[in-house]
């Protein structure tokens, strides 16, 4: 056994109840959902917790339905999953499109949305999908179920809403009307973590947010509203640059990313045929 | 724990933290499944579970339970994507091998190409270039890999 395993606790629940009962009454356990997250960290040595949560039993928290209107893809579900889902591929198109581009297939069989939320990177490629569906994220703790909207989830880098006694359970999305659209930009298609990512939504109120370029995922407001406007092509420029935050880090640097970012909204409009005035100036 | 291993009812005993590939290998003694990366990137350790190519360096143990896990000693050394690797080249230094040969086995029959390359996309093989493993499969679904590859191996071993 390797050492980095054998002062780790793990505790094993049969249901959700059991779970959201010993998140009440126990300190500091880390959930712990397909783990293709929390492993590199624990093979790495830079797994800080020593107490942990089996998920993976608890059905309550897979399946993708629908709910009074609103598609609910629980947080247990795999990108597999989401791939395959005709409900997803017809609802939420832009998902499947994120889906495919995380990892190979070993890390789409074990990778789930709800761990991709929880892991609060700013890279996460399903969340500026999310973010763009304007979701709503369910918490469930032994004292109740609440609903947060997604939008106001994360409070800082790696930071979010969620209480230590509360799981993710699963995910709202109310019918998105206009044409989806999801880009990522990595080193390479598959197994890399984005450098920049965004999700849009083409219509009348176009819609975007982008990912690995701030502390969070953001909404690009500005940009949605220069877009709205129908502002010159500069001008929606200089909004996204506006909208972001980006740093340099191991994957990349800040202007490779300001640039991608504003080249990756060009490519959305172009795209999507979102109009944009052809005014020059 | 009580899971299914190589089409046999297993019980074993292993910190419900391990990682599977540490299980497989250290305490099933089944070394055919190799470490490359650790952290989910190249796919050498890639085994079934419920017929379902994962990384078994980032699985914990406990999540196996009541499940089938596959690893290349369940192939048997018959299996038609092994006599085809031999044959046709997909091996050279080999650590990939056993992973790629399972997430191969996951593809189904008569993959087409672009089906290879996405199904694959999570195993590294930095010796092949890939084009002769796509042969070797290709030849595999075409039941163009003999029994004359055994024999190779054979004759090698003497």
């Amino acid at each position: 056994m390797p050492p980095v395993i054998r002062h780790r606790q793990l505790l094993d629940p049969r249901s959700l109840g059991d779970a959201l009962a010993m998140l009440r009454d126990e300190e500091s356990v880390m959930p712990l959902a397909g783990c293709t997250d929390v492993y590199v960290s624990l093979n790495f040595g830079t797994l800080k917790p020593t107490r942990f949560m089996n998920l993976w039993r608890l059905n309550e928290l897979r399946g993708i339905d629908r709910h009074d209107g609103r598609l609910r893809i629980g947080a247990l579900t795999t990108y597999t999953e989401l791939i395959r889902s005709p409900l997803v591929n017809r609802a939420l198109p832009m998902l499947v499109m994120a889906a495919r581009e995380i990892g190979g297939r070993q890390i789409q069989h074990r990778g789930t949305i709800g761990g991709n939320v929880a892991n609060a990177s700013p890279a996460g490629d399903t969340l500026p999908v999310l973010a763009v569906a304007d979701a709503a994220v369910e918490l469930r703790s032994a004292s109740g179920t609440r609903e947060v909207p997604f939008r106001s989830f994360y409070t800082g880098y790696r930071q979010t809403v969620a209480r230590p006694d509360e799981v993710i359970a699963a995910f709202y999305i109310a019918p998105v009307a206009g044409t989806q659209w999801f880009r990522k930009v990595g080193t390479r298609a598959a197994q890399a973590i984005s450098k920049v990512v965004v999700a849009g939504v083409a219509g009348p109120a176009p819609r975007l947010a982008a990912g690995s370029v701030a502390p969070t995922v953001v909404r690009l407001s500005g940009t949605e509203a220069a877009l709205a406007r129908r502002a010159t092509a500069s001008d929606v420029e200089r909004a996204v640059l506006d909208d972001i935050a980006p740093i340099d880090d191991v994957r990349s640097t800040a202007e490779y990313r300001r640039r991608v970012a504003a080249n990756l909204v060009a490519q959305f409009v172009h795209e999507t045929r979102v109009r944009v005035s052809s005014r020059r100036r | 724990m009580r899971f299914t291993l190589n089409g046999k009812r297993a019980s074993v005993r292993a910190h419900p933290m391990a990682r599977l590939l540490d299980v497989l290998r250290e305490t099933c003694h089944l070394t055919g499944t190799k470490e490359g990366c650790g952290e989910g990137e190249c796919g050498a350790c890639t085994v079934l579970i419920d017929g379902l190519p994962v990384n078994s360096c980032l699985v914990p143990f406990a999540q196996v339970d009541g499940a089938r896990v596959t690893t290349i000693e369940g192939l048997g050394g018959k299996h038609p994507l092994q006599h085809a690797f031999v044959e046709f080249g997909g091996a050279q230094c080999g650590i990939c091998t056993p992973g790629m040969i399972m997430a191969a086995v996951a593809l189904g029959p008569k993959p087409s190409t672009p089906e290879m390359q996405t199904g694959l996309a999570g195993n590294l093989c930095r010796c092949t270039g890939y084009s002769a493993i796509y042969r070797s499969i290709r030849a595999a679904n075409r039941g163009t890999a003999s029994l004359k590859a055994r024999t190779t191996t054979g004759r090698k071993k003497r």
